[in-house]
């Protein structure tokens, strides 16, 4: 120690006091890809300079596994179940624009009991989507019991979708003309009463743990504040460029199925922080139940798929005894439809904000190209300069108010 | 329009616009299933950006998507398609630019930041290249990847298959190999696309030759079937060692000195390096 001193003394110089000064340089960290914060298979490439971010590259695409090529070897009816595996989180609502825009080209009619079907059972996805996110997002800043309180909201999600379709989580339930089948009457009164008691008493005690919790608000307020300008040119969408103070929501603007329909609320945040991303999330949670009791209460009686028999399959019990039924089963099943020739570009308001299929049809059984817009490739992207001069635990709850899922961004 | 669709604003009135603020730059404009399509040239794309996002009456702010698409038909074959969103006039707008493998497209990223990877993805999926760009890396494929797998011509299964070796203590990459042929049905009714001879039809007068459908490769032709060489009668001896058996303890090696399971008694694979071949050992 002595000798490191004495070279110090001789080191340093009153006319220049920057020399002898220990240099010390950025260094640069791996976040991922596996990590338990990352919420997927994301690896940040992270410069440090000491605790605080200089700069983020992130690489996605860890988890490509060529949905989009896949797709162009498959019928539209064979391409629908890739949907549900892009935002496992919410596969309902992944569904929900590629058979919107299958029925865009084909100008296809749907019931208006298989309209407020899908809307119902999307607004269950979106709660769905929100008990994890929410739940994940306050245990990457230190809490745990709101977290397994809100899977017990998603267990009981996962229960009723599979009541609905026969799948806990890939569904394949949204189908071009409608939906695959009726559900049962015991299930929507079951539903109902789960939103009467059990999903205002569960999720309201565990966002009353870290809504006012003085230490969420530290890891959360004025943390990666993003102004509406930069939401609108970083292409932010959903309660990303809510929370930026934009109303902006397509099932309100842009309304799609029975959306014109309901009524409810767009809550908008105030300082575009990591706080209000999460409590637009919180507030949607309880429009969402809004939206089901409206449906609920107005559903109506009748088909739940079009009956245009050269695009939707004929019930199967008719199937047994029509052979006009057995030739329409076995030709969707075999060749499926054939869409007219075109292209659209058909975006919902997925739980993490604009979900789009850009699909390029040249008329035959298969899309000519499936384009999938997903939420999270804009949101990750931005995430360099949100994060910039933020200290290196910040980014769980950066990432953790994203809501990102890996299936979708890397399709 | 009878579909559940968004129903967002009407698009009366954009084409006209439009027209009027790209002048040169805007080749064609069509507004088919409800949805405005610009095609403009590649050198005006810059200009024509900034005018639908700053014209009054237009007023597109957000980028929403930039998809590429392939045509390997034609002499331009691919189609970089940029979707606009207004959120003042709640409409969409689509923007259209052609280019082929070796023409740089002009970057949009001083527009819209959001573009950077956009447009890393239509390279790494199309080959397409971005002027402008400064971090036109790949994006989706692995590190290392050859080709663009979005292309038409690029096989559904890929080239190269990954797996961990034991022996190397490392991922190795080797080239596919199919268990079963890749099955590829055509369940296009023989009397609207299919591509194929039907059994019974060879004899009758044999069609145009039609170009290959867009999508999957047809199966096999007829024509095909009968030039391809026969395969070898079954009276050729296989060739190889005898089988190796264990019926006494004398044949499994065991009581030898050296039973054969030592390192250097492994076969060979030309894939996995030897364990003293130095650099590159832990990678």
């Amino acid at each position: 120690m002595a000798e490191y001193l004495d070279e110090l003394a001789d080191r340093t110089d009153a006319a220049d006091p920057a020399q002898g000064d220990v240099e010390i340089q950025n260094y640069t960290i791996n976040f991922g890809p596996q990590h338990p914060a990352a919420h997927g298979v994301l690896r940040l490439v992270m410069e440090l300079d000491g605790e605080i971010i200089e700069r983020i590259d992130p690489h996605v695409g860890l988890l490509h596994r060529g949905t989009e090529k896949l797709i162009e070897y498959k019928t539209y009816t064979q391409a629908l179940p890739y949907m549900d595996r892009l935002d496992y989180c919410s596969p309902l609502c992944m569904e929900h624009s590629f058979v919107l825009a299958v029925e865009k080209l084909l100008d296809l009619e749907v019931p208006l009991r298989a309209q407020y079907l899908r809307v119902f059972f999307a607004e269950l996805t979106r709660i769905c989507n929100h008990m994890l996110n929410l739940g994940s997002h306050v245990m990457d800043v230190g809490a745990m019991t709101p977290n397994l309180w809100m899977f017990e909201i998603r267990e009981d999600c996962l229960g009723f979708f599979e009541r609905m379709s026969g799948a806990r989580m890939h569904h394949n339930y949204l189908r071009p003309g409608g939906v695959h089948q009726d559900v049962p009457l015991k299930l929507l009164t079951d539903i109902a009463d789960w939103l009467d008691t059990r999903l205002p008493q569960l999720f309201g005690d565990a966002i009353s743990l870290v809504a006012e919790n003085r230490i969420f608000k530290q890891r959360n307020v004025d943390i990666a504040v993003v102004s509406r300008e930069d939401a609108i040119r970083w292409g932010f969408s959903g309660p990303m460029i809510r929370a930026a103070g934009i109303p902006w929501d397509l099932r309100k603007s842009q309304p799609y199925d029975a959306y014109d329909r309901v009524q409810f609320d767009v809550p908008v945040g105030t300082k575009g922080d990591c706080y209000d991303r999460f409590m637009v999330r919180v507030e949607e949670v309880w429009q969402s139940a809004r939206i089901m009791k409206q449906c609920l209460a107005d559903m109506p009686e009748g088909p739940i798929a079009s009956l245009d028999r050269k695009v939707v399959p004929p019930k199967r019990g008719e199937m047994k005894r029509s052979m006009e039924a057995l030739i329409h089963h076995f030709k969707l099943y075999t060749e499926g439809f054939h869409v007219p020739a075109g292209e659209v570009y058909v975006a919902t308001e997925s739980p993490k904000g604009e979900f789009g299929i850009y699909l390029v049809s040249d008329g035959s059984n298969k899309p000519y190209r499936c384009k999938i817009r997903p939420t999270a490739f804009s949101h990750l992207q931005a995430m360099d300069f949100m994060s910039r001069g933020h200290m290196l635990a910040d980014t769980t709850a950066i990432l953790g108010a994203m809501d990102i899922v890996f299936g979708e961004c890397d399709r | 329009m009878r579909a559940p669709a968004p129903r967002y604003a009407v698009n009366d009135g954009v084409i006209d616009a439009a027209t009027a603020a790209l002048g040169a730059s805007l080749l064609d404009a069509q507004d088919k299933v409800g949805e405005v399509t610009l095609t403009v040239t590649r050198d005006g794309l810059i200009d024509a950006m900034l005018a639908l996002k700053d014209t009054p009456g237009l007023e597109y702010q957000q980028l929403m998507e930039i998809a590429g698409v392939d045509y390997p038909a034609r002499p331009e074959r691919f189609d970089v398609c940029y979707h606009l969103l207004s959120l003042t006039r709640n409409n969409r707008l689509r923007v259209r630019v052609t280019t082929d493998e070796d023409t740089p497209v002009p970057s949009v990223t001083a527009i819209w930041p959001v573009a950077g990877w956009l447009e890393r993805e239509v390279y790494d999926m199309y080959g397409v290249l971005f002027d402008g760009n400064a971090d036109l890396r790949r994006i989706l494929t692995d590190y290392g990847f050859r080709g663009h797998p979005q292309r038409k011509d690029f096989p559904l299964t890929g080239f190269v298959e990954l797996r961990y070796s034991e022996e190397a203590k490392r991922v190795v990459y080797e080239p596919v190999q199919l268990a079963q042929d890749f099955r590829s049905f055509d369940f296009m009714s023989p009397w609207e696309g299919a591509q194929y001879v039907l059994p019974g039809d060879e004899k009758a007068p044999a069609p145009p030759p039609q170009p290959q459908a867009k999508g999957a490769p047809s199966p096999i032709t007829a024509a095909d079937a009968a030039k391809a060489p026969t395969p070898p009668s079954e009276d050729v001896e296989p060739e190889g060692d005898e089988p190796k058996t264990t019926e006494s303890p004398a044949q499994t090696g065991a009581g030898k000195a050296d039973p054969g399971n030592r390192p250097a008694d492994k076969p060979v694979d030309p894939d996995v390096p030897s364990p003293d071949a130095g650099e590159g050992k832990k990678q």
